[in-house]
């Protein structure tokens, strides 16, 4: 089995697993019981004055019938008060000391505050802080949470601030709702951060209820921007964490946040260069349980690619992300629809009708207008004995593609519901690969 | 039985409403395919995909007219089509290891919908010149009529009974459809200003000549004639009751008598309908004779498994020769049968083994034999052609060789699906809105 220890900014955990800072890391017994299904850290829900949240607090996007592809939250930092935590975290820190336990920490913008709560926290024995610039809704009205992080000033001072009294590694939690991600990161760098937590929330209004006119979550009749996570956003933290691993100017390790639900997003996440993992959605949806199929998961794949452990291929993707200038443009692949696997459900063909390149053809068909009309003008009865043949696509309906128009553009493997039905197959097109730079030049 | 709770117990719905989480998943489950088999294998052609696609959006309303404007009858076929044979064996999905999507169901959803809010249809068009007579008022001309009254013509529909309906109330299982289902529809042809004219025995109060005069166009939508007869001694005795009869009996009065042991006679989907009433009614024991064997039986497999799960024994290659008894039937000899030479629809023909004559004992027999032809109603109407019995009719257009008379359904496909006669009917519907423009300009 693969070896899935970390060490991240100088914490070390038995797995880069880490529940996120958030509603599932709010109080000792979470954090114990997460601990114990497996997770290898927890970073604690944000430390700070207690606030007094609202309720209700969450709200989701289901997608075709699938609940919380995405969650939008505007819950704020812990309301349970600093001494209260503390105590809690030297409790879990104490009982697992091989886990890594961080410190998440929110404070007004003054150097005695930082000071003062660094110090109390490290006292703990926790592993690590991470300071939270991250969170845009409510805190940042007080000038908390994106307030900072969305200014490189304000974040390079406060970790100036947390840096001179922090004996522990300090990592700062950057927020995605920036134009340019890496100037905070960079920020955090010249202030001494040791590491980078990316991505948090990202401003939302996840939908307006139809019959009330309240967009969610409903507070009493109105509501509030909150902070967007869950599947939904993974592709945005995977561009965010490859910007920031990818960055010589930052050159700081980061830990990978976003839509995390599984073992392939974990790998995903790691390939383009994390060095752990934080989930919170996920554990919101389903439980501590998840991370049984993540470590596993992981591992199997790691034993079948070869990889002994996580640096084996860590960052292995990041050289293969690329400026859209130096890709070869004379690099083709077209579509091939495989007949025996065809359904006959005609999707690739619309999609590349409507939404393409017009190059996938049902025999003896003009538009997709004419082949519906025929298909309406023809008399059909019910058959008189059931004698249907239900195992075998009808020959006209297995679009064909027309390979030299076809640009190679995906869409209709991506439509496709089966799996190999569509491949896109190499060609070869006898030139020498060429970039737009190189055709510039 | 009279007790009304066992009747309703007993003739519960065999596919029940789907809720409407159920329904969302059912709905989310369908990929939405192009030009999609489902529809083409529809008589009527209802936008399949399109209607399943607005119950997951949750636009039920929508749902139902995409329904209805394609067949005015939906809320019969979604109970009563054979799906299985039909839009749901020609779903993809079979051929995706998956279960077909539960087409009928989904539309019953749709249709539930429809008749619960009592919001209607949209108004027809303005009137336009020109009137049609349709004579009977089962599927064909409801389908008919309601086609030309949206498009603004004045249409009666005469029928000798007093509901409308025809066999969607009279002479479907009331597991499926009740005569309180089937009257909703009628009242929704109502609604558009159809008027039915019901009672009217059509050639005798109402002659035909009188009805050329007042009518410009006759739709024909009659149906099949009487049961067939067994044609063998003893069938007049108290006891024997024809298929359509009992069903029609049973539906009216929520109850009919029954036999302890029943023979049904027949192998079509009538014969099934009977036998397992007759078990629902209270029959200890039914029994279905059909003269060839399992493979050649008229009846869908699923119907007839569906009686085989309920207990109805079948007795192949089997014959009624007598009905027995003094005052009423005591038995029904039978004699054995075999597969002789294909006749020229290449059926083998069954035939006698001689001195192979036994004896059920019973106290009920139903013949469910099929229905002969209106051959001496048909042939009062002027010109109109007869082919094989039925009324020959231009498939496209339902016109018969009597360019006044159109005609559709059973009268003229010798005994198919209520989908079918809704197809026909809506054919006919445009067939005779061109001829009323050609005749009015």
């Amino acid at each position: 089995m693969a070896d899935l220890t970390t060490r991240f900014a100088g914490i070390d955990s038995p797995n880069p697993f880490w529940v996120a800072s958030g509603p599932p890391s709010n109080c000792g017994d979470q954090v114990k019981r997460a601990f114990d299904a497996g997770w290898g850290g927890a970073v604690w829900k944000t430390i700070g004055e207690p606030i007094v949240n609202v309720s209700s607090r969450y709200s989701s996007v289901d997608w075709n019938g699938v609940r919380m592809m995405g969650l939008n939250n505007i819950e704020l930092i812990t309301d349970r008060p600093i001494a209260t935590n503390l105590r809690e975290i030297a409790e879990v820190k104490k009982r697992y000391p091989k886990h890594a336990v961080i410190a998440s920490l929110m404070v007004e913008s003054r150097r005695e505050a930082w000071h003062q709560i660094v110090r109390s926290t490290e006292d703990t024995g926790a592993d690590g802080l991470e300071l939270n610039f991250g969170c845009p809704h409510g805190m940042s009205e007080r000038g908390m949470g994106s307030a900072v992080g969305q200014v490189p000033e304000y974040a390079k001072l406060i970790t100036e601030w947390v840096k001179e009294v922090a004996r522990t590694p300090v990592l700062v939690k950057l927020t995605p709702n920036v134009a340019d991600i890496r100037a905070v990161a960079r920020a955090a760098k010249a202030g001494g951060a040791d590491g980078l937590s990316a991505i948090n929330t990202l401003n939302s209004i996840t939908g307006v209820d139809l019959d009330t006119f309240t967009p969610r979550p409903d507070v009493g009749g109105k509501s509030s921007h909150g902070g967007y996570c869950g599947p939904a956003v993974k592709p945005i933290a995977l561009h965010m964490v490859q910007q920031l691993a990818g960055d010589a100017g930052c050159g700081l390790p980061v830990s990978g946040i976003g839509g995390i639900s599984g073992w392939r997003e974990a790998a995903e996440f790691l390939l383009l260069g994390c060095h752990s993992l934080q989930v919170c959605t996920a554990v919101m949806h389903y439980g501590y349980r998840i991370v049984e199929d993540m470590i596993e998961g992981l591992s199997n794949w790691m034993d079948e690619k070869g990889f002994r452990t996580l640096d084996d291929f860590r960052g292995l993707s990041l050289p293969r992300v690329t400026e859209w200038q130096h890709l070869d443009l004379n690099y083709k692949i077209v579509a091939r629809i495989h007949p025996e696997l065809c359904i006959g459900c005609g999707l690739c063909y619309i999609a590349c009708w409507d939404g393409a390149h017009q190059c996938i053809h049902i025999e003896g068909a003009g538009t997709p207008e004419q082949l519906l009309a025929e298909s309406r003008a023809r008399l059909t009865q019910t058959p008189a004995v059931a004698a249907v043949d239900t195992s075998q696509t009808p020959a006209r309906r297995i679009p064909k593609v027309d390979q030299q128009e076809c640009v190679g553009c995906n869409l209709c493997w991506l439509v496709c519901p089966v799996e190999s039905c569509i491949t896109m197959d190499r060609v070869d097109t006898g030139v020498a690969a060429q970039s737009w730079a190189q055709r510039g030049a | 039985m009279t007790n009304e709770q066992e009747y309703a117990a007993s003739f519960a719905e065999i596919h029940p409403p789907l809720g409407r989480r159920e329904a969302l998943a059912e709905a989310n489950r369908c990929l939405y395919c192009f030009d999609a088999p489902c529809s083409n294998a529809c008589p009527t052609h209802i936008d399949v995909p399109g209607f399943i696609k607005k119950i997951a959006s949750e636009n039920l309303g929508g749902s139902a007219m995409t329904i209805l404007n394609a067949n005015i009858l939906g809320l019969s076929c979604a109970r009563v089509c054979p799906v299985e044979v039909l839009c749901e064996a020609a779903c993809v999905m079979h051929r995706y290891n998956r279960q077909p999507i539960e087409i009928g169901r989904l539309q019953r959803h749709a249709m539930d919908h429809f008749y619960g809010t009592g919001r209607g249809l949209p108004a027809p068009a303005a009137d336009k010149p020109g009137r049609v007579a349709c004579i009977g008022a089962g599927p064909a001309s409801l389908a008919c009529a309601a086609a030309l009254r949206q498009g603004g013509v004045q249409v009666t529909i005469f029928d000798s009974r007093p509901l409308a309906g025809g066999l969607t109330t009279y002479g479907v299982a009331d597991y499926k459809l009740r005569p309180s289902d089937s009257q909703q529809e009628v009242e929704l042809v109502r609604s558009l200003g159809v008027e039915f004219r019901l009672s009217v025995e059509i050639g005798g109060e109402l002659r035909l000549k009188e009805m050329e005069e007042q009518f410009d166009i006759v739709f024909l939508g009659v149906g099949m004639g009487r049961a067939h007869p067994l044609a063998i001694p003893g069938e007049t005795l108290p006891g024997v009751i024809d298929a359509l009869r009992f069903i029609a009996d049973y539906k009216m009065h929520r109850g009919a008598p029954v036999g302890r042991r029943v023979v049904v006679v027949g192998g079509g989907n009538t014969a099934i309908d009977a036998a397992t009433a007759a078990l629902r009614l209270g029959a200890e024991e039914v029994h279905v004779l059909y003269r060839r064997s399992e493979t050649e039986m008229p009846a869908f497999q699923f119907e007839y498994e569906l009686a085989k799960q309920e207990g109805v024994r079948f007795h192949w290659l089997t014959q009624p020769v007598a009905v027995h008894g003094s005052a009423a039937v005591e038995s029904v000899e039978c004699v054995r049968m075999e597969l002789g030479s294909p006749d020229r629809k290449g059926r083998r023909q069954p035939q006698q083994i001689p001195g192979t004559n036994f004896e059920l004992a019973c106290d009920m027999v139903i013949p469910s034999i099929g229905q002969s032809r209106l051959l001496d109603f048909l042939s009062q109407f002027r010109d109109v052609r007869l082919s094989g019995g039925c009324v020959a009719a231009d498939p496209e257009t339902g016109q018969t060789s009597n360019p006044r008379y159109f005609a559709g359904g059973d009268c003229v496909n010798g005994g198919r699906e209520v989908v079918d006669a809704a197809a026909e009917g809506k054919r006919a519907a445009a067939g005779i809105a061109r001829r009323l423009e050609a005749m009015h300009g």
